[in-house]
């Protein structure tokens, strides 16, 4: 429960400023925003372009929770600027910044293109042999409710980031596939209408992939929708060693419910 | 986009199984290492003078004379070197090296690995040898 808040309280919001190309380095701006309860760190955002200074610079969307976008350093933590009660981490001062393992567009803005190449060498996608279906598909797919548990948590994933920049594998090895792409693969891995784990297996297990985690946590601690990385990270090596001993579970395909089947 | 460096029939995957079941025989044998160094004299356990200290020269050389002794203290050896070499070759590969430098530390550590797997093992068995009465005394001694 948020603390009764004074009339005319406010609160200081330290923003590293940076434009690349521009500046030689990157700078704190501090602003005073008038506090009100229930107020979001986006909230704050928008009152400092608003009324204190438009060139500042992030990056947001939906305001609830479910885009993704607006990923960012609170206090020294990844966090979502619209998810985050500014009262719940902070007292008087809040400390703003990038997301850390990304190069800077500007501000707050990370430049997410290496997390993106990373997510699409996983190939995050349905893949099945009979090519002739996925050209005209003509029927469902049908799927239990433990074949949708197997993989229901890792699909909330809404690629905010903030997984990969709290990886202190990523901080020192650029390389690595990281836990977004790598909770992807086990994903689509154990989803019971997908034949791609054998591709997916040969970067998952690649020298900068799965086996390259030191099961920090640090991932699954500040993930906003409680896709737990980690926990998806060290089951993707399970499969990849019982596959390596011969001891994978053979996957049950999925049943199709076409029109053959509604005779 | 970057090419991924896969290798078929294991690769990674093989590598980390390996270090996982290095670790485990690691326990046991470790284990069985300390009870006797440390416990020798209360368990008995491959201390063949018991009034002695566990490492005592009469009781090193009676496990010396141990042919399972011998090849137990060899698997230690062979276990402890892939896991250690297999952990450090993961912290460096964390420095980004070019994948051709990856390849070559990759082959490096292999060569040290078993280079010195090897001369544990002979200075094991030579010991051995030496301990059962199968050599001269002089050949327990290294160089001569």
């Amino acid at each position: 429960m948020t603390p009764a808040i004074a009339p005319g309280a406010e609160i200081t919001f330290h923003v590293r400023r940076y434009t690349p190309g521009k500046d030689a380095r990157p700078s704190i701006t501090a602003y005073r925003v008038p506090l009100k309860s229930g107020m979001t760190v986006l909230d704050g955002l928008y009152y400092i372009k608003e009324n204190l200074d438009q060139s500042l610079t992030w990056r947001s969307s939906c305001r609830m929770g479910v885009c993704g976008a607006c990923g960012m350093l609170v206090n020294g933590s990844p966090r979502l600027a619209c998810n985050t009660q500014i009262l719940e981490v902070a007292r008087g001062q809040i400390t703003l910044g990038p997301l850390p393992n990304f190069d800077i567009i500007r501000d707050l803005v990370p430049d997410l293109t290496s997390m993106i190449e990373k997510h699409q060498e996983i190939m995050p996608f349905i893949q099945r042999e009979d090519q002739a279906e996925i050209d005209n598909p003509d029927g469902e797919y049908y799927q239990s409710p433990g074949d949708l548990e197997r993989y229901l948590q890792f699909s909330f994933c809404i690629k905010c980031g903030c997984c990969m920049a709290a990886c202190p594998t990523l901080a020192t090895d650029i390389r690595y596939l990281g836990p977004m792409p790598l909770a992807q693969a086990l994903r689509y891995n154990n989803d019971s209408r997908d034949g791609g784990a054998a591709l997916r297996t040969s970067v998952a297990a690649s020298r900068h992939g799965v086996f390259r985690c030191h099961f920090a946590g640090e991932c699954s601690r500040v993930c906003p929708k409680g896709v737990d990385p980690a926990k998806a990270i060290q089951l993707l090596k399970g499969q990849l060693v019982a596959g390596y001993l011969g001891l994978g579970r053979r996957k049950r395909p999925c049943t199709k419910l076409g029109p053959a089947s509604r005779r | 986009m970057q090419m991924r460096d896969t290798k078929p029939g294991g690769g990674e995957t093989g590598y980390w199984t390996w270090h996982m079941v290095a670790g485990v025989v690691m326990v046991a044998l470790l284990g069985l290492h300390m009870t006797t160094m440390h416990l020798g004299g209360q368990t008995g356990l491959f201390v063949a003078h018991p009034a002695e200290q566990a490492v005592s020269p009469a009781n090193s050389q009676a496990r010396d004379a141990s042919l399972a002794l011998t090849v137990g203290y060899v698997l230690l050896l062979g276990f402890g070197l892939y896991h250690g070499l297999f952990g450090l070759r993961t912290m460096l590969l964390e420095l980004t090296l070019r994948p051709a430098a990856e390849q070559a530390l990759t082959v490096a550590l292999i060569v040290v690995g078993l280079a010195l797997l090897g001369f544990g093992s002979w200075a094991a068995f030579a010991a051995h040898k030496a301990a059962s009465g199968l050599a001269a005394p002089a050949a327990v001694y290294v160089g001569g």
